[in-house]
């Protein structure tokens, strides 16, 4: 977001005409026409829905009819309190996809920003040959659809499938991935013996969901999942730091090896501290990106086992179209909105702090985009 | 690879012969241990797509027994023809090339006119409709789902293929891509069309579009990729069978809509075809696409 705010310096195109005023008025009616499709249609389907979802929110529409029609009761906040603090399932429903997400949210963006580093730095290096073909190699999968890699990822990890079959090559007996609802952090305790939630974590609840169950991990479900999101993803953000890596030009990085700097100390602080800008935007787009888990779960689990792979993106879906909730779908909805422009405040925070970079050089931290073309 | 390995010690320079070996001879290993590390992640990111193609050759005992193995024990095309002539996968396909095509040349016309009127025409208000689409840009599409269909079913859009199309045919990071493609190139082309007597909209079609080709076809292949791979909005604003696309047909039949049993071979079939035309497109404009990586993220 922060690429686009650059700019505004073409007002230079006014031609010698004698009538300005009128060169002018048809440059007001084209500059106005070009842009009309663009403004009404989203406007049509972005901005209007946007406000008519927000009287959803607060009304208790049942899906028939027009939402304006006389039936439909203006309900307030309850919607917000069913979810927030209703006591119910929805609040429950609400904390296990929050619950959820977190995990996948917390584990796919450092993992996805770290492997597209690796990938980039690897596939950049030009003493090696056929980087070519390993870029396109590792850029394929994010090309694919992601309904088309879920229905393979259900193949691959089935209790019979290639990757328990790889494991067994070593011993090692696979879960049956996608109907195994236990968190893989609950699994690691029951290996020390912790079987059942200490009495503290289990009776305390927050968001109808208990501490202990807070804690969980994400499920072995899940971790399918979280693995597919590297798979599709790490190729994009790849890209996104080798373009940034060839504009570096080396030279910095020549100096530090001539002063002896070993590849470990030549990435951590030359290669690193310049490619923030990159970083900046990948982490950006990849929290934004891993708050809209939809797709995967349509296509592979619904958000089973036992809810562990609800998202709240899903479960404002199908709280909305399968429960005819349609209040507190479009709730979720917002909600869901609010989190994600949190976490990215958050996260424009932290990495603010400590930059070092110009000012003028963090506002457009990728500068080939449009040029390249 | 060898070449750069046996080439080190003769070109080592005598002055400093001790560290430049030793650097050299570190950077050989180096070499070596990449190409490995290299290698295995290739596989690991290609074999998937492999053991798609080979599965849905096989049959479904065997899919099931060895499913690691790239050659099927008795090659099976039933899959295939059970997906063709038994199924609703040829309407599925067929709705996604239509609304493909539709959504691909609205978004190349409507972001060519847009990018370039934000670029290039001093009009006013022009800057609030930028940071309009700036703002727009922001909202993430998933939260939408639930709006976008209450307005399509408000303007009576829903279930048709109106209500699938339209909503797409407007991308605002396709707007930008052109804004800044325009603002790359000179303007004194257009200036000397201008000069020469040819109206806003005269220079715009003979001298504009001709000059912008690389940028549509940017915008050409990842609203192509957008719309062939887009699952979510068909799935709120359409729900007959004849309007299903190839994403939501499959996502259904992942699903288990259209079997009793797992069907492996049947559904990777499926998977395998609605990635041929993203490949082919891919492989053709490989270069482009890498290059313009901004607007191919996924969601």
């Amino acid at each position: 977001m922060s690429i686009l705010t650059r700019n505004t310096r073409s007002t230079r195109t006014r031609s010698s005409g004698t009538s300005r005023r009128g060169i002018r008025g048809n440059q007001n009616a084209a500059g106005w026409l070009f842009t009309a499709p663009v403004i009404v249609i989203l406007g049509l389907f972005l901005v209007l829905p946007v406000l008519m979802a927000a009287w959803v929110s607060v009304s208790d529409w049942t899906g028939r009819g027009s939402p304006f029609a006389g039936g439909t009761q203006f309900v307030g906040a309850r919607n917000f309190e069913a979810i927030l603090a209703g006591g119910g399932l929805a609040e429950r429903d609400f904390g296990t996809a929050l619950r959820n997400n977190l995990y996948y949210v917390v584990l796919v963006v450092p993992l996805q920003t770290v492997m597209a580093l690796f990938l980039a730095m690897l596939v950049n290096n030009r003493i090696l040959k056929g980087r070519g073909f390993f870029r396109t190699a590792f850029y394929f999968p994010s090309v694919t659809s992601t309904v088309a890699v879920t229905v393979l990822w259900l193949f691959l990890f089935n209790a019979t499938g290639a990757v328990n079959k790889f494991l067994s090559l070593f011993g090692i007996i696979g879960p049956n991935w996608f109907q195994e609802p236990a968190g893989i952090f609950h699994l690691l305790a029951r290996n020390v013996g912790i079987t059942d939630a200490p009495a503290a974590l289990g009776s305390q609840t927050l968001l109808g969901v208990t501490w202990w169950d807070w804690l969980s991990g994400p499920s072995v479900a899940m971790t399918a999942f979280i693995l597919m999101a590297i798979f599709t993803t790490s190729g994009t953000f790849m890209l996104l730091f080798i373009a940034a890596l060839q504009n570096l030009q080396g030279e910095l990085e020549e100096a530090a090896m001539l002063d002896g700097a070993g590849v470990w100390q030549r990435f951590w602080y030359v290669t690193l501290p310049m490619l923030r800008p990159t970083l900046f935007t990948v982490i950006t787009l990849g929290l934004i990106g891993t708050w809209q888990v939809f797709d995967q779960i349509y296509t592979g689990t619904e958000g089973g086992p036992a809810k562990t792979t609800m998202t709240p993106a899903y479960l404002s879906f199908s709280t909305a179209f399968n429960n005819q909730q349609w209040g507190q779908g479009a709730a979720i909805a917002f909600l869901l909105f609010g989190i994600i422009v949190i976490f990215t405040l958050i996260q424009r925070l932290l990495l603010r702090e400590r930059v070092n970079v110009p000012r003028r050089k963090r506002m457009n931290p990728e500068p080939s985009r449009g040029r390249k073309l | 690879m060898t070449a750069l390995i046996s080439d080190t010690p003769t070109t080592a320079s005598p002055a400093s012969p001790l560290p430049a070996k030793g650097r050299r001879k570190r950077q050989g290993r180096f070499i070596w241990l990449a190409y490995v590390v290299l290698v295995s992640l290739a596989v690991v990111y290609i074999f998937p797509f492999l053991i798609n193609l080979a599965t849905s050759f096989k049959t479904e005992p065997d899919a099931a027994s060895d499913p690691l193995s790239l050659v099927p024990a008795t090659w099976s095309t039933a899959a295939y023809e059970r997906l063709f002539l038994n199924s609703d996968f040829p309407l599925w396909f067929g709705n996604s090339v239509v609304v493909t095509i539709f959504v691909t040349c609205g978004r190349v016309f409507f972001c060519l006119l847009a990018g370039y009127a934000l670029a290039r025409i001093p009009f006013r208000g022009r800057a609030v409709i930028f940071a309009a689409i700036v703002a727009v840009m922001a909202v993430p599409g998933v939260v939408l789902l639930i709006p976008k269909f209450l307005v399509i079913n408000q303007l009576g859009l829903y279930d048709s293929y109106a209500g699938m199309i339209i909503p797409l045919m407007a991308d605002a990071a396709g707007v930008f891509i052109m804004k800044n493609f325009f603002e790359s190139i000179p303007a004194s082309v257009e200036e000397q069309a201008r000069i020469d007597g040819a109206g806003t909209f005269r220079t715009f079609w003979s001298v504009v579009l001709p000059m912008s080709m690389p940028a549509v076809m940017t915008i050409v292949i990842l609203s192509f990729q957008g719309s062939w791979n887009e699952l979510s909005h068909f799935v709120i604003s359409a729900q007959s069978p004849e309007l299903t696309t190839i994403t939501k047909g499959v996502a259904q039949l992942s699903s288990g809509a259209l079997s009793a049993g797992t069907q492996y071979p049947l559904k990777l079939a499926a998977a395998a075809i609605m990635t041929i035309p993203v490949a082919i497109v891919f492989f053709i404009f490989q270069k482009k696409i890498m290059n313009s990586t901004a607007g191919a993220l996924k969601e």
